[in-house]
């Protein structure tokens, strides 16, 4: 091949890499990439109204696809603007490659006009990144940027990008190998310890799996239902997990921690052996962390070493891939028929006391005459295809989603639990339809949520991404109000959303449909007419401005220490 | 409990600042530090000693191996080993008190490495005790200044020789 720019020799390492979809912002830094990209027709561009929309629609497609997301946006702002996408990413171990423009070498450290150390400011929250100085060091750059952000715990990477080194020429050469002599994550666990573990288990009264989105990063869902199913141990998951095992199995039950069901929280607390696969002890989780599983042996399966015994010492752990290692486990138990009928009969009265406790306390909500979220929640549930998206956005929102809503599969709910980000569902929404343009894709808000990257709507309408956005418009920051009336004597401080736009016009004026919903007995209706429309649309449901989440375990209490309505 | 971790690590422009980024944003302790390449210029070691309980070891020590460009973290707990650290002490030196300097000097088999008027600057090595002694023998006389480089650690090569106990 003869000579080519840094610009074009950054789509080539794209275009090896598998790349299909960017997001992202064009301005002054990356000229030079976005002459190349104007001509590119086999990857396409997606032009964002927000680099931080950009960043949450790459999210939103990684997850939803699990390919890795890639962005590209400007020096300076264009960089910072990217910063909460990023976090938000890197506390869920979402994939993602983002290419920042960058003041030309020579000016570096200048306090050049739109000058960030980009490099600097997301140390801390990527997985790894990379100033690329020399045009020659950019395809092994790229390379290790999208392996490292696909292997192991899963991550974002920033690679910067400066001016001059996209004007410069090279002969382009994509490596074949990866050298990484200080990056091999381990995907086999010791076998030692994975038979140490089926030992322990076997030999359980009252076993439970608490299962995380370390299940769905590594594929692992059929694994999970193949163990729980041939052990007859019961699952509950975190936010992140949900859809890891399938709502509709007998085993499972619901998400555990803060707003975690009754039964899940009390099957954990009672536990005498807690499987912990792809989660990490999350505080939203454990609660006060002393008296989380107080009574079990707790075993922990993940691929990231530092998870293990960071918050709750472990008895048991395996560093691998949660695939991996339930295959191994699920091979070694087959082996032991006699052990598991005979685990069978000893957890037969444990499986009896979790249905006791799911019927005790089933998560319930009383439709009156106002419109309650939940039941919004439900008959999205009801009505939407079995292979929609459902991304939320944070609050109450999404914890009603998280409870309310039936995931079967995994790669349908996107959400962002670990940063707790406001205005990522939209964006995400946005992500997940261009990874499929053909399927439904919902966006559960909030009134407040949603005014955190309203802007987006026109990336929806351009690149027509018939997403369709259901705000739970409760005239709250619902979330923060129901704090304050818990723990801080109703002073509803700062929490009332006044002054919100009317969505139907605003729906309308950014060219989308809109709908409102006042009475419990349009809810059906309204859904089934957003779904009919080709076109993005707004939905205003307008619903009881005080309910709330229910249960709810006080911060720092332990989690058998419910409020429940 | 105090610990010193040797670290080897790429030789590339940032990577300190990786390293002592996730000591402070986890609020990981840093007593002392030390940097420099190694025989192979590309890598370079860094010695930190550290404190905490036996869980933040254990995660000082899993963060360091999760950082991209860490190749090995060394962890001396159960080997044999030399620690040095190096200091430098400008002591006010007066007619009366010259000649005793010297004397605790030369006891500690410090180094003179620079004489005036008013001060001596003494150089010594040693392990944190000897280092620590010096200092407390000299106070009296009146230090000026004192710098330090921080603990550097090697493992004993133990081969064809006793265990030490
Ligand atoms: C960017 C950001 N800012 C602030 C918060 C704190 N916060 C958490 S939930 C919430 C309220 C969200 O309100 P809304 O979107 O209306 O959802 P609701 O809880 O009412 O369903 C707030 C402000 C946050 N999570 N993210
Ligand atoms: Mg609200």
């Amino acid at each position: 091949m003869s000579k080519i720019t840094g610009a074009q020799a950054l789509i080539e390492c794209l275009r090896c890499e598998g790349v299909k979809h960017i997001f992202g912002y064009p301005g002054g830094a990356v000229l030079d990439i976005f002459d190349v990209i104007m001509d590119v027709d086999d990857i396409e561009f997606i032009l964002s109204r927000h680099e931080q929309g950009a960043v949450h629609a790459a999210d939103g497609y990684a997850r939803a696809s699990g390919r890795v997301g890639v962005c590209l946006v400007t020096s300076g702002p264009g960089a910072t603007n990217t910063v909460t996408g990023i976090a938000t990413a890197y506390m869920d171990s979402v994939p993602l490659v983002v290419f920042t423009g960058q003041v030309s070498t020579n000016l570096i450290g200048n306090d050049a006009f739109q000058e960030a150390d980009i490099v600097g400011i997301t140390r801390p929250c990527t997985k790894h990144n990379y100033l690329v100085k020399d045009v020659s060091d950019l395809p092994r750059v790229v390379k290790e940027a999208f392996y490292i952000a696909n292997t192991g715990r899963s991550g974002p990477v920033l690679v910067d990008l400066p001016k001059d080194v996209m004007k410069c020429t090279m002969n382009f050469k994509y490596p074949e190998k990866i050298e990484l002599e200080s990056y091999c994550p381990t995907y086999k666990g010791h076998l030692g310890q994975i038979k140490r573990i089926v030992n322990l288990l076997l030999k359980s009264k009252k076993p439970v799996i608490y299962a995380g989105g370390g299940i769905i990063h590594a594929g692992a869902s059929d694994e999970l239902i193949e163990f729980a199913r041939l052990t007859h141990i019961p699952v509950t998951t975190t936010l992140m997990g949900m859809g890891a095992f399938p709502a509709s199995e007998p085993l499972y039950l619901g998400m555990l921690g803060m707003h975690g069901t009754y039964c899940a929280n009390m099957a954990v607390t009672d536990a005498d052996c807690l499987i912990a696969i792809g989660s990490r002890f999350d505080d939203r989780v454990t609660g006060k962390i002393d008296e989380f599983a107080p009574k079990a042996k707790i075993i922990h399966i993940d691929i990231d070493p530092t998870s293990i015994s960071k918050s709750v010492k472990v008895d048991l752990p395996v560093v691998g891939d949660c695939k991996v290692v339930l295959t191994e486990m699920i091979s070694l138990l087959k082996q032991r028929q006699q052990d598991l009928a005979a685990l069978h009969d000893r957890i037969r009265n444990w499986n009896e006391s979790i249905r006791e406790w799911k019927e005790k306390q089933p998560l319930k909500y009383v439709q009156k005459d106002l419109i309650k979220p939940q039941y919004v929640i439900e008959m999205i549930d009801k009505l939407i295809p079995d292979d929609a998206i459902v991304a939320t956005e944070v609050g109450q929102n999404q914890m009603w989603t998280a409870q309310f809503y039936k995931f079967e599969k995994p790669r349908l709910f996107l959400t962002s639990g670990g940063l707790g980000t406001m205005g990522y569902g939209f964006p995400a929404a946005i992500g997940a339809q261009v990874a499929f343009p053909g399927r439904t894709v919902v966006d559960v808000a909030g009134d407040g949520s949603i005014q955190m990257n309203i802007q987006e709507l026109t990336t929806a309408v351009q690149y027509n991404l018939p997403v369709k956005i259901m705000i739970l418009n409760n005239g709250y920051l619902g979330m923060v109000r129901q704090w304050q009336s818990f723990f801080y004597q109703k002073r509803y401080s700062y929490t009332a959303m006044r002054n919100s736009p009317d969505f139907v016009k605003l729906a309308e004026a950014y060219g989308a449909a809109g709908i409102r919903v006042e009475n419990p007995e349009d809810v059906q209706k309204a859904i089934r007419q957003a779904l009919a429309i080709k076109g993005p649309v707004f939905i205003d449901f307008i619903v009881d401005s005080e309910e709330d989440v229910y249960p709810m375990v006080p911060s720092g209490s332990p989690i058998n220490n419910m409020l429940l309505v | 409990m105090r610990k010193v971790l040797s670290v080897l690590v790429d030789n590339e422009a940032g990577v300190l600042s990786r390293v002592v980024g996730l000591f402070s944003g986890r609020g990981f302790n840093i007593e002392s530090l030390c940097v420099a390449p190694t025989v192979d210029s590309t890598k370079s070691k860094i010695v930190i000693t550290t404190s905490g309980n036996e869980q933040v070891l254990e995660q000082i020590q899993k963060q360091l191996n999760k950082l991209v460009n860490v190749i090995k973290v060394i962890d001396y707990q159960n080997k044999d080993f030399v620690e040095r650290e190096m200091i430098m002490v400008k002591v006010q030196a007066k007619t009366d008190s010259r000649a005793e300097i010297l004397r605790i000097a030369d006891i500690f088999r410090a180094r003179v490495v620079d004489v005036s008027p008013h001060s001596y600057s003494l150089a010594l090595t040693g392990d944190k005790d000897k280092l620590q002694g010096f200092i407390e023998i000299l106070s009296p006389h009146g230090i000026n200044d004192i710098v330090r480089t921080g603990t550097i650690i090697m493992e004993r090569d133990m081969r064809g020789r006793r265990k030490l106990t």
